[in-house]
C-alpha cells in the first residue's frame, strides 16, 4: 500500500471510520516551506554531543552510527525554529538567511 | 539508564512532519519519553495541539498504534485499551511474551480541567500505563485561553492584562500533589530541556508496574511570546526559579532531582516571555510579581520539607 492516498483517492479506497493505516506517513510530508532561516552546522567544531538531535521538535537532525556529524539537517522536517544553533555547547550551529539548505554547505549530505 | 548515542539507535515512534508551531515544546517532550523504551507502545491522546497536529487526514506522525476519542478520556482510553489488552492475553489470543507499554498524553486542558475525573479513576483502578501531561499552562489549541495550570499573572485571552485586571488572578493548581495524593507508584515533575532528568523518569516510569504520573512543562512560543529557539532554555529557566520544581515521588518518597545552586527571581523566567510583559510596566504589575514570588517561595520550602531537606 502506497504510504499516502493519492490527492484523487475516491472515498470507497480509504480505510473506514478515518483510521490511518500507514503509521509515520507524515514523515513523507514537507514542512521544509515554514522557514526562513537554515541551520548550517561546522564540522569542525563539532563534538557529536547530539544534542542537536535529542533537542529538535521535528525528528529534522539526522543521526548515523551514533553520529550528527557529516549528518545533514532534513530539509523536508527542519522548522528553522533555532532550537539547534542555542542548544549547542560549542555554537557550532548558525542561523543562514534563506529557506535553502545549499549543496556546498558542510554537512548537508542527501544520504538518509 | 541510556545515554544518548544508545537513545540514537531506537527507531523514532514520532516522525517529523508534523504542523506543530516551530519550537514547540511538546514534540520534543513526547520524543524523549518514547525514546525511553525499547519494548512497544499504545499512545492514546487527548484533544490538543498534539493531536490536532500530529494527525492531520491523510497523514499521521505517529509510527505506533495511537488512538484519540474524545477530549476528556486519554486515561479512560488507555485504561480500556490496557484492560483488553490483558485479557487478550489470558485468553492467549496474543503474543504472551508481547511487553506493549500504555502511554497517555494530554494538555494541561485535558489533564488539569477537562480530563481530571478521567484521570483519577483510571489510575484508581490501578491500571498499567503513564500519563504524560504536557503543560503548556493554557489551552494554546484553541488561542491561548486561561486554564487552571496558568500561572497567576499571565496575559490570556480570557484574563488579558489591562484596566481591569492584571493578567491571571488566581494560582494554578498543584495537580502533581492531586496525583501523588492518588498514592499511585510513581509521580514526577520535569521539563524539556534537561534530556537526562526526562528520559531518566520516563524509563524509570517504565520499568515499574501500575499507574504512573508525569508533569512536564512544555513552552509554548505562540502562547507564551518568547522566541521558538528559546524553548529548552525557557523551561530550564522555570526549575533554575523554582516555580517548576524537578522531583519525583516513588511509592511516597519525595526526592528533588535538581535544586539550583542559587535559586533565580522569577523574573528571569517571567522577563523573556511576552505574557508577563504587563508585569513590569507598572506599580500593580509589580505587587503581582512580588505575590507570585511569595507563592513560589511557599511552595518551594513545602516541598522542601515534605522531601526532609
Amino acid at each position: 500500500m502506497s504510504k499516502v492516498y493519492p490527492p484523487d483517492a475516491k472515498w470507497y479506497e480509504m480505510a473506514r471510520g478515518g483510521i490511518i493505516p500507514q503509521a509515520g506517513n507524515a514523515a513523507e510530508y514537507s514542512v521544509g516551506g515554514w522557514r526562513n532561516e537554515h541551520p548550517v552546522r561546522d564540522d569542525e567544531c563539532c563534538i557529536d554531543c547530539l544534542f542537536c538531535w535529542v533537542y529538535c521538535p521535528d525528528e529534522a537532525v539526522r543521526v548515523k552510527d551514533e553520529s550528527v556529524k557529516y549528518q545533514g539537517f532534513s530539509p523536508d522536517h527542519c522548522k528553522g525554529c533555532h532550537i539547534c544553533a542555542h542548544v549547542c555547547p560549542k555554537d557550532c550551529i548558525t542561523m543562514v538567511p534563506g529557506p535553502d539548505f545549499q549543496p556546498d554547505e558542510p554537512g548537508q549530505s542527501e544520504e538518509e | 539508564m541510556a545515554n544518548l548515542k544508545q537513545l540514537s539507535h531506537r527507531e523514532p515512534k514520532l516522525t517529523g512532519g508534523h504542523r506543530l508551531c516551530p519550537g514547540c515544546g511538546e514534540p520534543i517532550a513526547v520524543r524523549q519519553v518514547l525514546m525511553s523504551t525499547e519494548d512497544p507502545v499504545l499512545v492514546t491522546n487527548a484533544t490538543g495541539c498534539l493531536e490536532v497536529s500530529t494527525t492531520i487526514f491523510p497523514y499521521s506522525a505517529w509510527n505506533i498504534p495511537w488512538l484519540h476519542i474524545a477530549f476528556e478520556n486519554a486515561a479512560a482510553a488507555a485504561s480500556g485499551v490496557e484492560a483488553m489488552y490483558q485479557s487478550l492475553k489470558k485468553q492467549g489470543k496474543i503474543d504472551p511474551d508481547a511487553n506493549y507499554r500504555f502511554v497517555a498524553f494530554g494538555g494541561d486542558g485535558g489533564t488539569y480541567d477537562i480530563g481530571l475525573q478521567a484521570l483519577s479513576g483510571a489510575v484508581e483502578r490501578n491500571h498499567d500505563f503513564l500519563y504524560v501531561c504536557l503543560n503548556n499552562e493554557a489551552y494554546m489549541n484553541t488561542g491561548v485561553q486561561r486554564s487552571s495550570a496558568t500561572l497567576k499573572g499571565a496575559h490570556t485571552t480570557t484574563s488579558p492584562a489591562g484596566e481591569v485586571i492584571p493578567g491571571k488572578t488566581q494560582n494554578r493548581k498543584d495537580l502533581t500533589e492531586i496525583m501523588v495524593a492518588h498514592d499511585i507508584p510513581y509521580v514526577a515533575q520535569t521539563i524539556p530541556g534537561r534530556w537526562n532528568d526526562i528520559t531518566r523518569k520516563a524509563e524509570k516510569a517504565f520499568s515499574i508496574e501500575g499507574p504512573k504520573f508525569m508533569n512536564v512543562l512544555t513552552p509554548c512560543p505562540l502562547g507564551w511570546g518568547h522566541e521558538g529557539g528559546l524553548t529548552p532554555e525557557i523551561s530550564q529557566l522555570a526549575a533554575d526559579t523554582c516555580i517548576w520544581p524537578l522531583y519525583e515521588v516513588e511509592y511516597g518518597e519525595y526526592k528533588i532531582n535538581y535544586k539550583p545552586k542559587e535559586k533565580k527571581p522569577i523574573e528571569a523566567f517571567l522577563e523573556p516571555q511576552a505574557r508577563f510583559r504587563h508585569l513590569f510596566r507598572s506599580d500593580e504589575g509589580a505587587e503581582v510579581r512580588k505575590a507570585v514570588q511569595e507563592w513560589v517561595d511557599w511552595k518551594w520550602e513545602t516541598l522542601l520539607k515534605k522531601a526532609g531537606e
